[in-house]
């Protein structure tokens, strides 16, 4: 859609406050020659096909299965994900964070919402939440039962408050009975939320179930 | 601003959290249109990534309560480009633009996205060594700044451990004041549970924070 396509007026009272304003500010940055809506088109679609959690995934499953890109990976993540062709291109200070069972990293933003866009797409809205930007840091486990998840009595649990321009991706352990799996299968198991700390990788068998998220 | 309502890490009430399954990457057109909006006009370099923070800190709590996140990016954005004289109060109110434009260092094109899809680079030479190194123990700093500060409320005052030198980087507080390029020492700082939440604080968290070195001094 550009700002030449808004009819605000044809069907006015069907639009939004907000869909009316937006059009509003996109018509006025247009006229005045700051923004050009096919620019505006083809970050969305950007956003909509290319950049998602399937380019994180890939970089984790990559990580299970050469124990070289691993290291590299814990050592400078953004540069062991561009080093993936086919992984769209990540900034700078991406850190990987690997979960073992005597420790498990959340990711949260309390400030505000940041987080690793390029290996994971866009924050969904519970990220950018007053519920989860405020109890990660104090109640975990509480919110990590609210994603239907407990850990082992034994696993401590480590909390990275993204309050800069690094960014974190977790790198979490690889299911168990998922040794005959080739890369691309494994990356099939690995969830968003199991890169961001709120869940954990599905496994084989609720991989064929076609559980989501 | 600093102790305003965006700084929530610790607060109560909240209620759970509510995944939605299946969720779509924009719930309205409009979402894409504001996020798109603001990605172009940043592309502009007007402002940094802070200074459109610091716009949204500046919502009244009502209003940053009641908005949705792409609503508080919307007024965010409204009203950066008004206090930076690029659109005036009368167009907003008018919906159209009233006279020509301010010309721009830079104008986002369809052709230039593929290339802005990767994050900026934060990091700078450094002016000066950096004063810790991994295993220090530092406290951070209890300031109150009326200004823009990444050093949330509840960090404040509290010993920790320095566990990684991220390099010298754009410092925010001095960022969004206009000062683009000003760079100052990054470190990851972790905290026990029970020194940001007392004693009756699970003992099994640690949480850790990305502290510019001006929040820190040696403990």
């Amino acid at each position: 859609m550009t700002a030449d396509d808004h009819h605000v007026h044809d069907h006015g009272s069907e639009l939004s406050d907000m869909q009316l304003r937006v059009r509003a500010l996109e018509t006025i940055l247009t006229e005045k020659g700051y923004i050009d809506p096919a620019a505006l088109d083809a970050i969305v679609e950007a956003c909509e096909t290319q950049i998602g959690p399937h380019n994180g995934a890939r970089v984790v499953a990559r990580a299970w299965v050469d124990p070289d890109f691993k290291r590299r990976l814990l050592e400078d993540a953004t540069k062991a994900a561009n080093s993936l062709g086919h992984v769209s291109p990540v900034g700078a200070h991406l850190i990987a964070l690997e979960n073992t069972p005597e420790l498990h990293n959340l990711v949260v933003c309390t400030l505000c919402s940041c987080y690793p866009w390029e290996v994971l797409g866009l924050p969904p809205v519970w990220y950018k939440s007053a519920p989860y930007r405020s109890r990660a840091v104090i109640d975990p486990k509480g919110v990590l039962a609210d994603f239907g998840l407990k850990l082992p009595e034994q696993t401590k649990v480590r909390i990275w408050d993204s309050t800069a321009e690094t960014r974190f991706l977790v790198l979490p352990m690889r299911p168990e009975g998922s040794a005959e799996l080739s890369e691309e299968q494994l990356a099939e198991l690995v969830t968003r939320d199991s890169m961001v700390g709120t869940g954990l990788p599905k496994s084989p068998a609720d991989a064929k179930r076609g559980a989501s998220r | 601003m600093s102790n305003t309502i965006h700084d929530m890490g610790g607060m109560h009430g909240f209620g759970p959290v509510e995944p939605e399954p299946d969720e779509p990457v924009f719930h309205e057109p409009w979402e894409g249109r504001v996020m798109a909006m603001q990605r172009a006009m940043g592309y502009t370099q007007l402002w940094t990534i802070d200074g459109g923070r610091a716009s949204m800190e500046v919502l009244p709590p009502v209003a940053y309560l009641a908005a949705s996140y792409y609503q508080r990016w919307f007024l965010g954005l409204e009203k950066r480009v008004t206090a930076h004289g690029l659109v005036g109060a009368d167009e907003i109110k008018a919906g159209k633009s009233l006279r020509p434009g301010r010309r721009l260092n830079r104008k986002l094109t369809a052709a230039d996205v593929p290339n802005t899809t990767r994050r900026g680079n934060f990091e700078r030479p450094a002016p000066a060594p950096a004063k810790f190194k991994t295993g220090d123990k530092v406290q951070t700093r209890n300031i109150n700044p009326t200004t823009h500060t990444r050093l949330p409320r509840y960090a404040r005052g509290k010993l920790g451990t320095v566990e990684a030198v991220r390099g010298c980087h754009v410092y925010p507080d001095t960022a969004a004041l206009g000062d683009h390029e000003h760079a100052e020492w990054l470190y990851t700082v972790v905290f026990t549970g029970r020194e940001l939440w007392g004693e009756e604080a699970d003992p099994s968290i640690t949480v850790s924070i990305e502290a510019f070195e001006p929040y820190l001094g040696a403990a």
